[in-house]
């Protein structure tokens, strides 16, 4: 539904987006990583018609957005970065512009509209000016008009910034039950996120694409992966990490001690699929040494690790995207 | 042109929608009264026309009208939504010639609102009413002028005060072209052919035309023109903005 190739934006000899390609499919939900400034908000900017690319092409449902901007933008429910409003509107007339912009007759209108409120949890505020509204409620504003007009493609900009832990989940509920008949792009540095709701995650890093996978993809290049906590309360001793590295298959040993209590995570020295092994040896010794386990288990990877080690460096491993197609 | 309608409605309620319109309107109403009557010396010329009325309203429109134009797109740009405005499925020229119809209208309602002047004189003697009409045609379409020229310059910036300074600055340019100030300055060395398309370039030229009672077709082509030319450049500049 959505085939970006080749994208790039330039602003003076600035290179903002280079070379982006990616494609997603009704059903997926991608999650677009990268620190600020990566170029993520600009490439949104471009897939949805408002920046026009340097080079490169997007295509959403069969439309070209520079050839063919409008039949794109119809197919697009968009939420810019930072869900602008019209401040001085209510949420009720702001949606209504938005159903009356999208072509949706008088009965259509009120029936999306209703349905994105209800979506979005809007009833008790309809009638405010937005400029009034909490930061979550000009959140989910936008948010409802994304959605007003059921679009098979739906991009948001950083959807749950500067919401409370309830609404984000709210929101990512929301966003789930959506997903199914959707082809939706959202970014985000909440790392969580992606694990919660996306079922692919491209990490863009200075405009080029450093990962491109599902999540449990990336976390496997974590070097958490398949690594095992143990989390012991009480004294600990020197001697406990002697014996645990003493186990067989161990490389390295990490010791974090966390107020009373102090976690071992243990890495393997091979990387297999899932190591119970480990644990298994791990439990054993814990149980014949008697220590007091508050915590064991084996690690699946550590995102924002691979987050880090990806977009820190200082050369891009171009291979990645090859790896991704 | 639903699009059209639509971005056209939301400006013109956008007006309503705080007291600008209500404090707009009443300074407006208040001031022409008051440079009409006080500054004119309307009851002592003893005439029963809207002359005086009229020959105000460029300079009124020099400050009042760019008060009008200054938030069209730089409040847009200054908060964002002009992402929203332009990632909608809505053309370009649409929300370019949707605003500025809003605008133009919301001054056509604040105009229309001075028919107290017209009541008065229609009762104090017996006015050629073609006149005034021409008159309030020709202010009409000066409005257009002046907000064209405030609406692209309102897409220069994202500051509604700087964006208010430059239009009141090219308003007043474009008003007094035809005058001293402006022709001095290229007499002496610019050929007369020079000189007379400056001149023509006068909003007052134009509009005292009008008010005459003489509607001219060539006066309303400048204005049309003057019109079309400062709203292509809005959507030029709009376009060239975004990034920014």
């Amino acid at each position: 539904m959505i085939v970006i190739d080749g994208l790039t934006k330039h602003f003076g000899p600035f290179t903002a987006v280079d070379n982006i390609g990616f494609s997603v499919a009704r059903g997926e939900v991608l999650g677009f990583l990268g620190p600020n400034g990566a170029g993520k908000s600009t490439t949104m900017k471009m897939i949805t018609g408002f920046l026009a690319p340097s080079a490169g092409q997007a295509r959403i449902c069969g439309h070209d957005i520079v050839k063919d901007t409008l039949a794109a933008q119809r197919t697009i429910g968009y939420l810019p970065e930072g869900a602008p409003a019209y401040g001085d509107m209510t949420p009720r007339g702001f949606l209504r512009f938005i159903a009356r912009v999208r072509r949706l007759s008088g009965s259509e209108a009120l029936t999306a509209i209703d349905r994105a409120v209800e979506a979005t949890e809007l009833g008790g505020v309809l009638d405010q000016p937005i400029d009034t509204l909490s930061k979550g409620f000009r959140r989910r504003v936008g948010l409802a008009q994304s959605i007003l007009h059921n679009p098979p493609v739906l991009i948001m900009d950083e959807p749950t910034d500067g919401l409370d832990p309830n609404q984000k989940f709210e929101v990512r509920k929301l966003i789930g039950r959506m997903s199914a008949e959707k082809a939706i792009i959202i970014s985000t540095h909440i790392l969580e996120e992606v694990d919660a709701i996306c079922t692919r995650a491209l990490i863009i890093d200075r405009g080029r694409v450093v990962a491109d996978g599902t999540p449990a993809s990336l976390m496997a290049r974590s070097r958490y992966h398949n690594a095992v906590s143990l989390t012991l309360g009480g004294q600990t001793t020197v001697q406990m990490a002697e014996k645990l590295k003493a186990l067989p298959g161990i490389a390295s040993i990490e010791v974090i001690p966390r107020g009373a209590e102090t976690t071992f995570t243990l890495f393997p020295a091979t990387a297999r699929e899932s190591d119970t092994l480990l644990i298994d040896a791990v439990a054993r010794l814990a149980r014949d040494e008697n220590w007091p386990v508050r915590a064991l288990y084996g690690e699946p990877g550590r995102l924002d690790e691979v987050f880090r080690s990806l977009t820190r460096s200082d050369l891009a491993p171009s291979s990645e995207k090859r790896d991704a197609a | 042109m639903n699009e059209l309608l639509a971005v056209f409605r939301r400006e013109l309620g956008g007006y309503f929608a705080t007291p600008l319109a209500f404090i707009f309107i009443v300074i407006f109403l208040l001031t022409m009264g008051a440079f009409t009557f006080y500054l004119g010396g309307y009851y002592e010329s003893g005439q029963a026309d809207l002359a005086i009325f009229f020959n105000f309203h460029p300079w009124l429109y020099l400050f009042l009208i760019p008060a009008i134009s200054m938030r069209l797109w730089a409040e847009e740009r200054r908060t964002g939504s002009i992402e929203l405005l332009l990632s909608l499925p809505v053309p370009l020229w649409a929300a370019v010639l949707g605003k500025f119809l809003a605008a133009w209208a919301f001054s056509g309602l604040a105009l229309a609102l001075t028919f107290p002047m017209w009541l008065t004189v229609n009762y104090l003697g017996d006015p050629d009413n073609g006149v005034i009409l021409a008159g309030y045609l020709g202010s009409f379409f000066m409005a257009g002028g002046y907000l064209a020229i405030g609406s692209c310059l309102s897409a220069v910036t994202r500051n509604q005060v700087i964006a208010f300074v430059l239009s009141v600055a090219v308003c007043f340019l474009f008003t007094v072209s035809g005058l001293p100030i402006v022709i001095d300055f290229f007499s002496g060395w610019a050929p007369q052919q020079v000189l007379n398309t400056i001149a023509s370039f006068s909003f007052l030229t134009h509009f005292n035309a009008i008010t005459r009672g003489v509607i001219d077709l060539r006066d309303i082509i400048y204005f049309a023109t003057l019109i079309g030319a400062w709203l292509i450049a809005c959507g030029i500049v709009v376009d060239m903005k975004k990034a920014g």
